[in-house]
């Protein structure tokens, strides 16, 4: 059997790429099993998502944070802080929304910079002057809402990134009860991703380099094709694709472009791997670590603008431990601590694992000193997995 | 043949792609000075770690046979006990601790539960009287040159009460003396019946103090000869290593020199805010098109720090001095500016400063170019392997793919790989900071051969070495370097190793 050898010998060849996906996979069908099939409901997949999206986005900057050999434990409550911000800037001052959104943006991206100042410029490690951070941001937190408490926004517009859902199309008879334009968007990503796929496998071998059998190159496009497919399918018997999903995706495409197709991203992983080299390379290893934080506090400024707008108002605990779910996400998705190793789509997958085990549990019942336990365990034995079969593959 | 302490039968060793040893024997007889050569990525390291456990029983086939008896260790722990000990081609020492921490270093000597310092220091005292190491116990090991932490290492492997000692190119990176002590060091060993296993690039050394020599080559073992009393000559043992005749290892070089001035340095001066001191003083010399100058000197004579300080002085140092390219008067900020004024170092470090062991060799050779191939900042993927596999070829890098990663080549093959990267950078004026190291004679050769065309094609050379047979070799003009300043130019008509010796020792 020839494509079952070439299946095999492919997939033990890629066991640590395709082992976050299988492990994904397996935690969802558990959940599914114990829930009696509420788990993979469109209203809990749609939410499930809905609340990896401020993780998520953490996730993705603390990746580069983590793969140019530093830490940022100040996200999670800049993110909090950020989220008073956006809500003072709208309910107190009454600033429009497309005034606040950037501007808010903008601060944590100079958040990010004076991290990266600490860092870079004065040499302080960065789990120190992260942690300076955090503690700084915690105060400003429960300062700018000691007055006030809780800030409950009411401005429909801002809280629909957090809620709302893409429109659709009228109701024209078919297909009645599913959101036509989250299927039409799903069937558009099939066909883009089957063609990039065609297109790479040719230049490929007109290069005469190596490509998948023609056999497994198929189940590849077929299995992402179901894979897209179902799960805007589920989504499609909800509301649709919400504005959180739409958010994650154009960042987690951008930054995933960044990162494997461009200058930048090499330069950055050239860092990771060997800052003294990447130097006497012509490559401004400050310069670069200035653009990583920058980037980590503009993503963390999001991060809180989502969670803000999801529960339509800023707490005085926002953000509490948000910083340490996305270090974990990113770990679990196969960032090396060691630097220079880790994907984008990886922490990605991390955080979906991270947020499924919550909601999981939750539908379960399971208290949640319990879901600690097994949280803690599930990223040892992702961190586990992926050591081992680093040095096995060496 | 004295009956032998080791016996290695059928060794096969493979790797993802690679058969890195293949059916190799290899016999070592009691209290001799065994000599390991080969090419690049023959499989002299690969072999040494089967033997000392690195790759554990089962990972290997074949038989080892030591002191009579077959040997199935599963680390290098096993080994330790069974009497064989290992220096790596890197250094393993922890350079925060001191000198008796590091002899005695996991296997501590104990007084109950607690470790017994006094007769730590005691013992490490002893152990340094007999490999004739002067310093004191309590310094920290970073504080030592290169030459003496390979003492220490010996000291720890003494400690150890070892019968096979195995050197992997332990004198790569020492200067003349400090070669010379080792070898006479390893002399007095074997007399007091230590058996040796040396491995080595530097056959001028291996001839002199081997008592036999075996050769691999491509993981095969070609021939094991008897070299006691000079009865192997260098061009036989050339011959077996590479499977063809070289002459001169040093190509023919046409004068290529121009008039033009393409670098000049002027009172260059370098403060070490670190070191607390200068580590240039005053330093002038010039470069011209087409030539290759070497920087002689001793190992820690500044020449490296030279080299650093104008390529965009990553360190750094406080400067003063003035230095042009083409005319124009320089400052550069950052390697960077360098990079662009067309310049490129090849750095003589290469794991710590040169080369990113994670990832792949394409990915290493295009690092300081990438530019070059990339579309409004977005990389050519399909480019790049193009652009590996030439460098690849052009170079002769072993090695069954550009995607493997660079940290699993042999050390030869890595020195290629930091090469190519700066060819690819396409300089005009090229630094070349001890550009043979650990590198095997053919491969000396073909990267001699390079040399040559590039100043053939109007690129300028600075090439920094510790060897003098080389400098003398290669040159159109040297600078010898002592202290921190350049203490004499010669033009090579004129140019001896004598004289050399005298201004780099003044
Ligand atoms: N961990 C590894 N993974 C894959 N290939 C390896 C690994 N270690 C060694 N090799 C390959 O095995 C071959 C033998 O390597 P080895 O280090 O033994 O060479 P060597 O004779 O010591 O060379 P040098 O003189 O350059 O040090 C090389 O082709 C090398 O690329
Ligand atoms: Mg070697």
């Amino acid at each position: 059997m020839n494509f079952l050898n070439n299946f095999q010998r492919i997939l033990r060849q890629n066991i640590r790429e395709y082992g976050m996906y299988i492990a994904l996979f397996v935690i969802m069908a558990i959940f599914t099993y114990t829930t009696d099939g509420i788990f993979i409901s469109p209203r809990n997949i749609s939410n499930l998502l809905n609340q990896t999206g401020y993780i998520a986005v953490l996730a993705v900057g603390m990746t580069l944070v983590i793969v140019i050999r530093h830490i940022d434990l100040s996200v999670g409550f800049l993110a909090g802080f950020l989220g008073a911000v956006t809500a003072i800037a709208l309910v107190q001052w009454g600033l429009p929304v497309y005034i606040v959104i950037p501007m808010v943006l903008v601060l944590g991206a100079i958040a990010g910079l004076g991290t990266a100042f600490l860092v870079a410029q004065l040499g302080i490690p960065a789990f120190v002057a992260s942690l300076a951070g955090m503690l700084v941001y915690r105060g400003v937190l429960l300062l700018s809402t000691m007055g006030t408490g809780t800030i409950i926004i009411p401005n429909e517009a801002f809280n629909a990134i957090g809620n709302g859902y893409i429109p659709d199309f009228p109701d024209i008879g078919i297909l009645p009860g599913k959101h036509k334009l989250t299927l039409l968007l799903g069937l558009i990503a099939i066909i883009l991703f089957v063609l990039s796929e065609i297109n790479d496998r040719r230049k490929k071998q007109a290069y005469n380099f190596e490509v998948l059998p023609m056999d497994i190159f198929a189940l590849k496009l077929v299995f992402v094709s179901l894979l897209v497919g179902g799960i805007t399918w589920v989504l499609s018997g909800y509301n649709g694709i919400s504005w959180t999903v739409v958010i994650m995706l154009v960042i987690v495409a951008i930054y995933h472009f960044i990162t494997t197709q461009t200058v930048l991203g090499r330069h950055i992983y050239a860092i990771g791997g060997n800052p003294e080299a990447a130097e006497l390379s012509g490559i401004n290893v400050k310069k670069l670590t200035y653009v990583v934080f920058g980037s980590m506090g503009m993503l963390a400024a999001l991060s809180g603008i989502l969670f803000t707008s999801r529960l339509q108002s800023a707490t005085t605990t926002a953000g509490t431990l948000f910083e340490l779910d996305a270090i974990a996400a990113a770990y679990i998705g196969g960032v090396s601590a060691a630097g220079g190793v880790g994907k984008v789509l990886g922490s990605i997958i991390g955080a979906l694992v991270m947020t499924s085990l919550t909601s999981g549990m939750n539908l379960m019942g399971i208290d949640s000193s319990l879901q600690y336990i097994v949280r803690g365990a599930v990223l040892v034995a992702a961190v586990v997995f992926d050591v081992t079969t680093r040095s096995r593959g060496k | 043949m004295n009956t032998p302490i080791l016996e290695m039968k059928n060794i096969v060793k493979e790797f993802p792609g690679v058969k890195a040893l293949n059916n190799v024997s290899f016999q070592v007889a009691e209290g001799e000075i065994h000599c390991l050569v080969g090419e690049n990525g023959a499989g002299k390291s690969t072999l040494m770690k089967v033997l000392s456990g690195v790759y554990p029983h089962g990972s290997y086939s074949g038989e080892i046979l030591f002191a009579g008896q077959e040997q199935t260790f599963s680390g290098i722990h096993d080994s330790e006990i069974a009497g064989i000990a290992i220096i790596y081609q890197e250094l393993a020492l922890v350079p925060e601790m001191t000198v008796y921490e590091n002899i005695f270093l996991g296997h501590e000597l104990r007084n109950g539960p607690l470790v017994d310092w006094n007769e730590t220091i005691k013992q490490a005292g002893e152990m340094l009287r007999k490999v004739k190491l002067n310093v004191n116990p309590a310094a920290k090991v970073k504080e030592l040159g290169v030459g003496k932490q390979q003492l220490v290492e010996i000291a720890k492997a003494l400690s150890k009460n070892v019968k096979l000692l195995i050197l992997d190119e332990p004198t790569a990176a020492l200067n003349e003396d400090d070669s010379e002590n080792l070898l006479n060091l390893l002399r007095e060993l074997r007399d007091n019946g230590v058996t040796c296993i040396l491995i080595s690039h530097k056959l001028k050394e291996v001839l002199a103090i081997a008592d036999s020599i075996t050769v691999l080559r491509d993981g095969q073992t070609i021939c094991t000869l008897d070299a006691k009393g000079g009865k192997v000559s260098e061009q036989v043992l050339i011959k077996h290593m590479v499977g063809r005749e070289i002459d001169n290892i040093y190509p023919a070089r046409k004068n290529t020199r121009a008039d033009q001035t393409v670098l000049e340095v002027k009172n260059w001066s370098a403060y070490d805010p670190k070191l607390g001191r200068y580590v240039l003083k005053d330093v002038s010399f010039n470069i011209k098109k087409g030539e290759i100058v070497g920087f002689a000197g001793l190992m820690g004579s500044g020449r490296t720090e030279l080299a650093l300080s104008i390529f965009g002085n990553s360190v750094g140092y406080q400067l003063s001095g003035e230095f042009y390219i083409n005319g124009q008067k320089q400052d550069f900020g950052h390697p960077q500016n360098a990079i662009q004024a067309k310049m490129a170092y090849v750095t003589e470090d290469r794991k710590a400063k040169g080369l990113i062991l994670i990832q792949d060799i394409k990915q290493n050779i295009t690092l300081a170019n990438l530019r070059e191939i990339a579309n409004n900042g977005v990389v050519d993927g399909n480019a790049e392997v193009k652009i590996a596999n030439e460098y690849k070829s052009s170079l002769n890098i072993k090695t069954p793919s550009v995607e493997q990663k660079v940290g699993n080549l042999s050390g030869g093959n890595q020195q290629k790989v930091s090469l190519a990267k700066w060819l690819f950078a396409k300089p005009d004026i090229l630094i070349l900071d001890e550009p043979t190291r650990g590198i095997d004679v053919g491969a000396k050769f073909e990267i001699y051969t390079i040399m040559t065309r590039l100043v053939e094609q109007g690129m300028s050379i600075i090439m920094i070495s510790s060897e003098l047979p080389e400098v003398l070799g290669m040159s159109d003009r040297i600078y010898i370097v002592s202290s921190g300043k350049i203490t004499g130019e010669l033009p090579i008509e004129e140019a001896t190793q004598e004289k050399i010796m005298h201004l780099a020792t003044n």
